[in-house]
């Protein structure tokens, strides 16, 4: 009796795997052959395509998406919206929402948003590549927004022929020279982090520090741009006395921060998020040797959340991120809008960038759809991948772009900021007198 | 006698004894490494003791729901994280009033402080008691017949509920707990400086370790629990009221991580939906290591948690040549709960159950 009911939950539990796998597992064979028949079923799905679409059959190898004659062009992006991290997620996400209603119209259709959340997490990057990617109708998507995400979802959308274009994952690893195959559809507006990690070196050794500590949080992002800050301070001619680590979840920082502060450092970098973010930097004034260190984030906990997590502890620290004041003109007019749609929402790094990604997705698809005599359009997806990739002197918000063959599309210009007022309700990034934080780096 | 012998001592038993073993040394010679290094002064040591103290302290206050709730109905409550997650919430809307009224204006230790504090924490400790009893009548209390399996389920199904509840309610970001003034700094006890804080957190926690320890050794209804606890029949036949009595555990536990909520707020000053994932999962692994069921074991389990993972990445990983070794407090933490197993399978006091155990 016992055996039996095991037999029977473990036969429902291997059904439930084998159906949670296959939405991810159909959209991989349209990539495996070239010729068109492969990948018809692909482009008859769209009922008001039909038969009659014998003018603009598919002939891209990775397989096409149809927009039927009265079908909206459907965009996705995929950002954490919720959690500690939510604003940096939000924030990128109402640039690209900003991006599609000044566009309006893709090709003549109209725009259609999806999204998943990545939770800013490689299972939640997993997790939202797996729907996403099921989805035939989807033309390309915006995001990630954290690199930890990005590496679990880029095989999955690139297995499955979506071109990735991300407005915030800044980890050098991504767009490398020598990065996996299967990244082949990737790229991004961010800034790499060598540029990043580069300028916050070259400031805190201006600045006169010359032993600087650092912690990552075991995520792509945090690891990477901390090695990248550790070994430009080093070719300058600085020290690193230590690297740490925690987890993203911890709560008491106190023993970690003893162990740096055992080291005396008097510069301290903590690429992280907000939630241990703000920890660090709260608890770093109250551990002994650690009160006059300089602390300094990066673009992760560049929001006004940060300083609702770290309060009054924030005063004083610099932060490294995109450069407002060097956007190209249409900048001005965003942020307008943007505080018109999201009175409440605190701006972050990447609204802009977000916006030059929709662009380049929206470029791109005007570029290389084909319009069909009933109206519908046939969009190639390793052709919407190239036309993106190929994307040179578009000049966007956050300056002129040129995508490298790797997905490095980023005009990158990097500021360091200093927090002026720990109040999140006066969070206003910029170079300005009463920007708050303001510029204080080139 | 010897089959009889090798019958006891299996294989599997001798592995695992090896594995103990070989950890043991590997954390011996960590930390004659670490000593003999001498990169840390005493005021580094005994600073780490104490951030794991106050640390533990917390870990036992909820130790000591998960523990009494096994104890009474031998089901793990997964929900009981959720439950001092509510705790701190409350806790922080109270102490958000006091705030606007300046309860925590002045740069000392006041009767208005003090007062502002106590009724914070017992608005929270009576919300996340309120709050553990409904849950039981809810979600428990019909499936008290029910398979084993099947109130686990349940339990981690109420605890997904109350995140997303509370996710929904205040949303997703982080809530700073108002900073007391007064408690900024250090103070020398006995020469040894030590954060305000974590005096306040300290002190408070050990007055209610007591304090639950007289309830339930001494009282008439903390004997009544234990009955209950012992045998449920056998203890409704004495005419004691095991609705009630379990009830009462509920209140108990529930109030005790409420109040841990707001203690642990004081110390990191952080409030949303998702801080009582890991509390519950470290409190958890703290019963479980003092001895689930074992009232005192959840106190020692707690306590030796918080110590350990404060204190021996620095002295057993930093000697093995490990950098960062905080990313691996966790891990620690969980390696230490397997070495515990593997020498005393019921924990460090033992698991204190009746011999009619289900």
């Amino acid at each position: 009796m016992k055996k039996s009911q095991y037999f029977v939950i473990a036969v429902l539990m291997i059904a439930a795997f084998v159906l949670a796998a296959c939405p991810a597992a159909t959209p991989a064979p349209t990539t495996s052959s070239g010729d068109t028949a492969a990948t018809s079923g692909d482009t008859t799905t769209s009922s008001a395509s039909g038969d009659t679409a014998t003018s603009c059959e598919c002939t891209d190898p990775k397989g096409c998406v149809t927009v039927g004659a009265n079908d909206p062009v459907r965009v996705g992006w995929m950002m954490v919206v919720s959690g500690a991290d939510a604003t940096l997620g939000l924030d990128s996400k109402f640039g690209a929402e900003i991006a599609a209603d000044d566009r309006g119209t893709i090709a003549g259709h109209a725009i259609e948003l999806t999204g998943e959340d990545d939770l800013c997490s490689a299972e939640g990057g997993q997790t939202a590549a797996q729907k996403m990617s099921a989805d035939n109708k989807l033309t390309a998507v915006i995001g990630t927004s954290c690199s930890s995400a990005a590496r679990a979802a880029i095989p999955v959308m690139c297995g499955a022929g979506i071109p990735m274009i991300s407005a915030s994952n800044t980890a050098p690893d991504l767009t490398a020279d020598d990065r996996p195959a299967d990244y082949w559809c990737y790229m991004r507006t961010a800034h790499n982090d060598k540029v990043q990690g580069a300028a916050m070196a070259e400031y805190a050794y201006g600045a006169g520090f010359r032993k600087a500590a650092t912690v990552h949080d075991g995520s792509l992002y945090a690891d990477q741009l901390q090695q990248v800050f550790a070994d430009k301070f080093k070719e300058l001619g600085g020290e690193i006395v230590a690297q740490e680590a925690v987890g993203p979840q911890d709560t008491d920082m106190k023993p970690m921060l003893t162990r740096v502060a055992a080291a005396g450092p008097d510069f301290f970098y903590l690429p992280i998020f907000v939630a241990a973010g703000g920890q660090v930097v709260k608890q770093a004034k109250e551990v002994p040797g650690m009160e006059n260190v300089q602390l300094a984030g990066a673009d992760g906990i560049f929001t006004a959340d940060f300083l609702r997590a770290a309060g009054d502890a924030a005063m004083g620290m610099n932060h490294s991120s995109p450069d407002f004041s060097l956007f190209g003109e249409g900048y001005p007019a965003l942020l307008e809008k943007y505080k018109a749609k999201e009175p409440a929402a605190p701006l972050s790094a990447f609204h802009a960038h977000a916006y030059d990604a929709f662009n380049i997705i929206a470029n791109g698809i005007e570029a290389v759809a084909q319009k069909c005599d009933d109206g519908s359009l046939v969009i190639g997806k390793q052709a919407l991948r190239d036309a993106m990739i190929s994307t040179k002197d578009y000049s966007g918000i956050t300056g002129t772009l040129t995508c490298t063959a790797t997905g490095d599309c980023a005009d990158p210009k990097i500021a360091v900021y200093e927090v002026m007022d720990t109040n999140p309700d006066n969070w206003n990034p910029g170079a300005n007198a009463d920007s708050n934080p303001k510029k204080i780096w080139p | 006698m010897l089959k009889n012998l090798r019958r006891r001592v299996s294989g599997t038993t001798i592995a695992m004894w090896i594995i103990g073993f070989i950890l043991l040394v590997v954390v011996i010679v960590g930390v004659v490494r670490t000593l003999m290094i001498g990169k840390y002064t005493g005021a580094d040591w005994t600073d780490l003791f104490v951030y794991g103290i106050s640390q533990g302290s917390v870990y036992a206050l909820i130790a000591l729901g998960y523990t009494m709730v096994y104890g009474i109905l031998r089901m793990i409550n997964f929900a009981h994280g959720d439950i001092f997650m509510a705790g701190a919430f409350f806790g922080y809307f109270t102490a958000i009033v006091f705030e606007k009224n300046g309860f925590f204006d002045s740069p000392t230790v006041d009767g208005k402080l003090v007062l502002a504090l106590v009724v914070v924490t017992l608005v929270a400790a009576a919300g996340a008691a309120g709050l553990a009893i409904l849950l039981e009548r809810i979600a428990y209390r019909p499936l008290r017949r029910a398979p084993r399996l099947v109130p686990l389920i349940t339990a981690i199904g109420a605890s997904f509920f109350l995140e997303y509840s509370f996710l929904g309610l205040f949303g997703s970001g982080i809530k700073g707990f108002p900073e007391i003034d007064a408690l900024k700094g250090r103070v020398s006890i006995f020469g040894v400086e030590i954060l305000k804080t974590q005096v306040v957190v300290i002190v408070a926690s050990f007055v209610m370790l007591i304090a639950l320890w007289l309830f339930v050794q001494r009282s008439k209804m903390g004997k009544a629990i234990q009955a209950v606890s012992e045998d449920k029949d056998a203890a409704a036949l004495m005419g004691i009221n095991v609705d009630r009595s379990i009830m009462i555990t509920f209140l108990v536990g529930g109030a005790l991580a409420g109040a841990a909520g707001v203690l642990y707020a004081l110390l990191f000053r952080q409030v949303y939906f998702f801080m009582g994932f890991f509390p519950g999962l470290k409190a958890f692994t703290a019963a479980v290591l003092g001895g689930i069921g074992n009232i005192a074991g959840a106190m020692v389990g707690g306590l030796f948690l918080g110590i350990a993972e404060s204190l021996f990445p620095n002295l057993v990983l930093d000697g093995l040549g490990i950098p960062a070794p905080y990313q691996l407090k966790d891990a620690l933490a969980f390696l230490l709960l397997v070495l515990v197993l593997i020498f005393r399978p019921t924990g460090i006091l033992g698991e204190r159950l009746a011999t009619k155990k289900a």
